[in-house]
């Protein structure tokens, strides 16, 4: 228990549930089912995408192509499925989005892992090459409209309430995706040897080769993955606006990476958590949406999410600094 | 005699028509405790690297239970049940003590699925093996290096091991550390588990060899009983020539007047306590004591780096303070870190830039632009004071060796024309012939009359180049001795006494 008090989950559920109270006291509003249901709803693409970038990120990695990855496939699914008008099941865009994404994934592990590039200098090309790939050759039309599976897919709610003015609101099933991605990525790191073999090589890479761990299969995995789901974050996302626009989505990566460093993974890699991830995804969702609640401008709401990510993660640093003093401490005394 | 378990016949090999190895052979013996020395560049790493299957071999054959390779694959090393522990133990910082004891058993076993119990039951069971308790929870990077070092053997143990070879084990481990690490050596040997120790500390081969075997220049010169050897015998056969030390004469003529340095209950919280002493010119105080007992903090508050908040620094008899490194330059003196290869070199640069950085200013001609030939002749002089063998100044300093890469970080200081010297583990991963030369060197610039301060727990080098020597401990100053005045294995006990 003692040891969970320090840990940067503790910290970040501290501050989310002191920011939502706040807003709450502020705007009751804040506490409505259906404000709540919205809140979900806005958290079934970022949650996705954090698991991909948690799992990148504690192999010791940065990956900032997956919001171009993300858009390529779902706009790319949307041109396939229109063209064939196709009208059945989400569940088929949802298969060619994911396996797009895949594919995008692994061409970003086969520049990671051959030519040994930097993550994030390799994913900042493959960003603008598979962003620019996509406005050039496949278009850059905003598409108003969505196929079929992709409308009906995202009017399904799970739990459906009517409010106090009337409307009928409910909780998007969607949700459901999100849990069954973060019951698979926690399985992964917690129980699987791929899991441990992506701690270890962000422990230590080259302890990693020498303990006969193959360091660019394991890579391949990573990327391809955080693709797949990267993939499957862009066509909810798609489904969601009901629209197939090719300039969404690029350049909101770093609210995702912000998301997971909050949740303590470590930058330098070799430490993360599903739990932390999650807290600290509902932390961003809850600032980007409600913050508005109580009349805090847009503008302002980057200020606070930068200032929170200082203190969330600087509250941990400074305890190793005092911790690391007073082992010395006792030393001298 | 015990069976061979391990068989190196007539290994050579080149790098770049540079003779590495030439022509090695030698045995292992199961049970044996097999000692290699050598100084840095003798081949001792390649042989290493060859038995692991790293390189390959240019000619000959390793022999294993009878089975013979002409080269060898990682995987052939590890089955034939060859464990090699390296200087940095391959080590997961971000793991438990149990996760990384049972990985390599995970992986070799090629398991798909992990269980945090079952790694805790083998990495327990491992640990047993070698009679050692620790918290089997504990991050492996928040633990000493000595209990890193335990982790590395039961990981190798693990894995059947019937040899571990150790590659400079004890680099980092205190006195009691090195006791208890060769305990574990002897209990393997009773096992029937063979060690090759190596090591360019020879009281550490002298104490645990069975056998031992002397590298010099890629070719073995001698392999004989460990019975047959005395520390002379074998600087001998190192560096092929007799080295000899005498203590450093400082007598007590210049003790009156002025102390060079004075120090009055100087204090920082946390680090160290109550230090006062006197430094005179052409003294050289040793600072000793063990790993956290405020010696290199004492050194790091004297240069300014984490500055001392109570107590009184005097330097020539006026009060200073010393808040930072530039305080520190400006009052004369210089200072040596104790890990030259992060802290004291640019290793990228040339030689002789590394020399001249901290006097730049003093290089520039009337429009303010470095001086080249002024440049050059500063730079010639030093590299031929300090005797620092290099082709030419302008390679960069991670070409040279350990010794002589010291000999920059000194000649850097030197140029800059310092009262005072602080040493920090001035021959720490330098070999035997440079270490005696560097301490000729240090003897010689405090006979010109420089103070010198050597902050080191290396014994031998302490009584060989100081005149006085203060024991620390806890952060305090606990006693002093007179080099001349104390042997080896007292000096010894003392420290590791408390």
């Amino acid at each position: 228990m003692k040891k969970f008090l320090r840990t940067n989950e503790f910290y970040v559920a501290v501050i989310l549930i002191l920011l939502c109270v706040f807003i709450g006291i502020k705007s009751p509003v804040f506490f409505s089912l259906q404000n709540v249901f919205d809140l979900l709803r806005s958290s079934i693409t970022m949650g996705i995408f954090a698991m991909g970038t948690l799992i990148v990120i504690i192999s010791g990695g940065f990956d900032v192509s997956f919001t171009a990855i993300a858009v390529s496939s779902m706009y790319i699914t949307i041109k396939i499925l229109f063209a064939i008008n196709y009208e059945g099941s989400f569940l088929v865009a949802l298969i060619i989005s994911a396996l797009i994404g895949l594919l995008m994934g692994l061409i970003n592990a086969s520049i990671i892992g051959f030519f040994r590039i930097p993550t994030l200098i390799a994913t900042l090309g493959t960003q603008s090459l598979f962003h620019g790939f996509l406005l050039f050759f496949i278009g850059s039309k905003y598409i108003n409209n969505v196929p079929d599976g992709m409308l009906r897919f995202s009017r399904s709610n799970l739990i459906t309430t009517v409010t106090p003015t009337g409307a009928i609101t409910g909780l998007q099933s969607g949700i459901l995706i999100l849990v069954a991605v973060v019951i698979v990525v926690y399985l992964l790191l917690r129980f699987t040897m791929i899991g441990r073999n992506i701690f270890a090589i962000g422990g230590s890479r080259e302890a990693a080769e020498r303990s006969g761990i193959n360091v660019i299969r394991t890579q391949f995995f990573i990327y391809g993955f955080v693709g797949m789901l990267a993939g499957i974050g862009g066509i909810i996302h798609g489904a969601h606006y009901k629209q197939g626009n090719p300039f969404d989505l690029v350049g909101t990566e770093l609210n995702t990476i912000a998301a997971v460093v909050l949740g303590g993974a470590l930058v330098t890699g070799g430490r993360g958590t599903v739990l932390g991830t999650l807290l600290g995804v509902a932390l961003v969702v809850v600032m980007n949406n409600s913050l508005i609640l109580i009349g805090v401008p847009s503008e302002w709401q980057k200020v606070v999410l930068g200032i929170i990510l200082i203190i969330g993660t600087g509250i941990p640093a400074y305890q190793n600094m005092q911790a690391a003093k007073r082992v010395k401490t006792n030393l001298a005394e | 005699m015990a069976e061979k378990f391990l068989e190196v016949k007539n290994i050579s090999k080149s790098f770049a028509g540079v003779h590495a190895l030439d022509d090695v052979s030698f045995e292992v013996r199961k049970g044996e405790i097999h000692c290699l020395v050598g100084e840095n560049g003798s081949g001792k790493s390649t042989m290493i690297k060859i038995i692991a299957g790293v390189y390959e071999p240019d000619e000959g054959e390793i022999i294993i239970s009878g089975k013979s390779y002409k080269r060898l694959h990682p995987i052939d090393t590890i089955r034939e049940g060859i464990q090699i522990i390296y200087q940095d133990f391959s080590l997961f910082p971000n793991f438990t003590v149990a996760e990384n004891i049972a990985l390599n058993k995970q992986l070799s076993e090629n398991r798909k699925f992990f269980h945090k119990k079952e790694a805790q039951q083998v990495a327990r069971a491992a640990l047993e093996s070698i009679n050692i308790k620790m918290d089997l929870d504990s991050l492996v990077g928040t633990m000493s290096v000595a209990d890193k070092q335990l982790i590395a053997i039961s990981r190798a143990l693990l894995q059947d091991a019937k040899l571990i070879i150790m590659d400079e084990p004890t680099t980092a481990l205190t006195g009691r550390e090195v006791k208890s690490l060769f305990k574990v050596i002897n209990d393997l040997k009773a096992r029937g588990i063979s060690t090759m120790f190596v090591s360019h500390k020879l009281n550490e081969v002298l104490e645990i060899a069975d056998r031992t075997m002397v590298f010099r220049n890629g070719k073995k010169i001698i392999d004989a009983d460990a019975k047959e050897f005395d520390q002379s015998k074998m600087v001998y056969y190192m560096t092929g020539r007799k080295i000899e030390s005498d203590s450093y004469d400082f007598g007590d003529q210049n003790k009156s007047g002025t102390p060079l340095l004075s120090l009055n209950n100087l204090s920082s919280t946390g680090r160290f306590k109550d230090v006062s002493f006197d430094l005179y010119k052409q003294e050289v105080i040793g600072v000793t004591g063990l790993l956290g007992s405020g010696r290199t903090e004492l050194a790091l508050a004297l240069f300014g780096i984490n500055p001392a908040d109570k107590g009184s620094i005097q330097i020539e008899g006026k009060a200073v303070k010393i808040n930072n490194p530039q305080d520190a330059l400006k009052h004369g003196i210089g200072y040596v870190p104790e890990d030259r290869l992060t802290e004291g070199l640019f290793l990228e640069h040339s030689i002789g830039n590394n020399i001249v950085v901290s006097i730049v200013n003093k290089l520039l001609s009337k429009i303010g632009l470095i001086d080249k030939n002024t440049k050059q002749k500063e730079i010639d002089t030093w590299v031929k004071d300090l005797s620092i063998k290099t082709d030419s100044a302008d390679n960069p300093a991670k070409s040279l060796s350990g010794g002589n890469q010291q000999r920059v970080v000194l000649a850097k200081w030197l140029a800059s024309n310092p009262r005072m010297l602080i040493l920090n583990g001035p021959t720490v991963g330098v070999d035997i012939g440079s270490k005696s030369e560097l301490h000729e060197i240090i003897k010689r610039l405090a006979g010109e009359g420089l103070g010198v301060l050597v902050m080191s727990d290396d014994i031998p080098e302490l009584l060989h180049i100081c005149n006085r020597i203060l024991l620390m401990r806890g952060g305090k100053i606990v006693d002093e001795f007179q080099a001349s005045q104390i042997t080896e294995n007292e000096l010894a006990e003392k420290l590791a006494e408390g």
